[in-house]
């Protein structure tokens, strides 16, 4: 599979818009733990994104990614602006003057994306956090690849292991952000910031498909 | 909700107009951000000092910009931290070559976005140096939370950091004044009312008719415990417990002492309180050198309070006691 820029530019558009319309859920789901503006943050830093990127003429993948980073830092504020900008940013480095990438390119994208996380928030798997999605995913692509496995099915795989990362978080109790104050209080609820990222994820899959 | 507003969206915005307008000669608003400065700024030869965090807790930060605190205060919206972008703006518009202090509350977001700044000020070879503030002994300080909140106590490192820097004193200087004022101050709060975010609209928690929580956060985050009401000595003395264990004072040293109106609990309430911290030290035989009773650190409308106890040193004395003159805090 390739992927040109112009293209990367329509899976960002996508993701937008499923942010958009999962907002409520998701500052419902940080309302019960946390301070219940996720999904209100969120969807103002991806329309910024938007904002920033749809005239580009997608020659550079590193550059459309870096512009949704720094939008996202400057405009969604909180705690998941660094991590989600630093993100982007991360993978933009990765894919510097590319037009084009292809699966591997995009697994070392969601590594580095995955590095800058634990970098800003010092922060590690089972911490009940946005690395509960991604860190799966991440291994999900890499195992996938190592096989020899199609792209679409690389994805699909990547998605569910997301999405199991997001069912783990209720078992688990926070140990970072505002929600760790809770203690075991946080046990049976659904980390919201790994909530989003699994919708990132899932939305990149069903837009590459 | 009732509230005297023109638009949520526009409560941080309106906000930093008006205090720009009563306080016309001592603070200005950056153009391009939501930052209020020092008129006189970049102060030449000096070391600047910048907070900032969520908005909803004023007068914090604002009102403590001036002469003797701070340089900038960053403002983010309701209870949400400002971006690095903002944090950039006021680091670049008070540095004046001898480096920036950013002092900042032990919040996730906060010590993301600050640190974000501080990278971007330091691509543009700006001497940043930080400090976090973590005085709420009602959060245990371990490895598996994000570790003790900075509250009300975090208006004694302004202050005192800000009187070091008046003296000319390095980066480095300034910066180890305000490590040692962290760890030397140790608040805890209480609430019997919730506060209301603008754009949410509702209540962050709600509390029975008859109940309180103890060793509630800034933001409403949650406490100790929930339990009925008590006189304001029973918990006056319950704070000071939990403060006194967590520092160690003997007979004969002296403390600055602050207690704090969350928003909504009148002074008639706090001078009550005071009264009681003033007999549980007396009697422990240690000397309070300086007391501030009113509101410096508030939550919206929230009902309750905190006490902040400072250990204080000859060093830490004299930078308390020198002048000081912003919108909120004077020292004359």
């Amino acid at each position: 599979m390739s992927i040109q820029g112009k293209k990367v530019i329509q899976v960002l558009v996508k993701i937008s818009e499923k942010i958009d319309e999962n907002k409520a859920y998701l500052s419902e789901l940080d309302a019960a733990i946390g301070d219940g503006d996720h999904g209100l943050n969120l969807n103002k830093g991806f329309k910024a994104v938007i904002e920033k990127i749809k005239e580009d003429d997608g020659s550079d993948i590193g550059g459309i990614l870096k512009k949704a980073g720094m939008a996202l830092v400057s405009n969604v504020g909180g705690a998941s602006g660094p991590l989600y900008g630093t993100a982007f940013m991360k993978a933009a480095m990765s894919v510097n003057g590319k037009s084009e990438i292809d699966m591997s390119d995009f697994s070392k994208m969601l590594e580095d994306a995955l590095e800058g996380i634990k970098m800003r928030g010092k922060g590690q798997a089972n911490d009940k956090t946005m690395i509960d999605a991604i860190e799966p995913a991440s291994n999900s692509i890499k195992h996938g690849i190592a096989q020899g496995l199609e792209a679409k099915e690389v994805l699909k795989l990547a998605k569910e292991a997301a999405y199991k990362g997001v069912e783990h978080t209720k078992e688990i109790i926070a140990r970072k952000g505002r929600a760790s104050y809770l203690g075991e209080r946080s046990l049976g609820h659904q980390d919201a910031g790994a909530t989003s990222s699994a919708i990132i994820i899932e939305t990149i899959y069903e837009a590459l498909n | 909700m009732k509230k005297i507003i023109n638009d949520p969206n526009l409560v941080v915005e309106d906000m930093l107009r008006g205090m720009v307008a009563a306080h016309p000669k001592d603070i200005k608003k950056l153009d391009n951000a939501d930052v209020l400065v020092r008129v006189d700024s970049p102060v030449e030869g000096k070391v600047a000092l910048v907070s900032g965090g969520g908005s909803g807790h004023e007068p914090a930060h604002g009102g403590y910009v001036g002469k003797g605190m701070l340089d900038a205060a960053v403002a983010g919206a309701v209870f949400t931290s400002p971006t690095p972008d903002q944090v950039y703006e006021a680091i670049k518009a008070v540095d004046s070559g001898k480096g920036v202090l950013l002092v900042i509350k032990n919040y996730t977001g906060d010590i993301m976005n600050f640190e974000m700044a501080k990278d971007m000020a330091e691509m543009e070879e700006i001497n940043v140096k930080t400090v976090v503030v973590n005085d709420d002994v009602a959060v245990e300080n371990s490895t598996y939370t994000a570790g003790r909140r900075g509250i009300a106590g975090t208006v004694f490192i302004h202050k005192i950091a800000g009187a070091k820097a008046e003296t000319g004193a390095s980066l480095e200087g300034v910066t180890r004044v305000a490590e040692k004022v962290i760890s030397n101050v140790r608040s805890m709060g209480m609430a019997i009312s919730s506060c209301i975010v603008p754009a949410a609209g509702k209540p962050n928690f709600t509390l029975g008719e008859t109940e309180m929580e103890i060793g509630m956060g800034i933001h409403g985050e949650p406490g100790t415990h929930r339990e009925k009401l008590k006189t304001a000595d029973e918990i006056t003395e319950h704070l000071m417990n939990k403060i006194l264990e967590d520092i160690q004072l003997s007979s004969g040293e002296e403390v600055a002492v602050m207690v704090n109106g969350l928003s909504s609990t009148p002074l008639m309430e706090l001078y009550i309180v005071n009264k009681k911290v003033n007999e549980i030290l007396e009697e422990k035989g240690i000397k309070i050198h300086r007391t501030f009773v009113g509101e410096f650190m508030t939550s919206l409308e929230m009902a309750g309070f905190s006490v902040t106890v400072l250990k204080l040193d000859s060093e830490l004395k004299e930078l308390l006691d020198a002048p000081a003159n912003t919108p909120a805090f004077k020292v004359i």
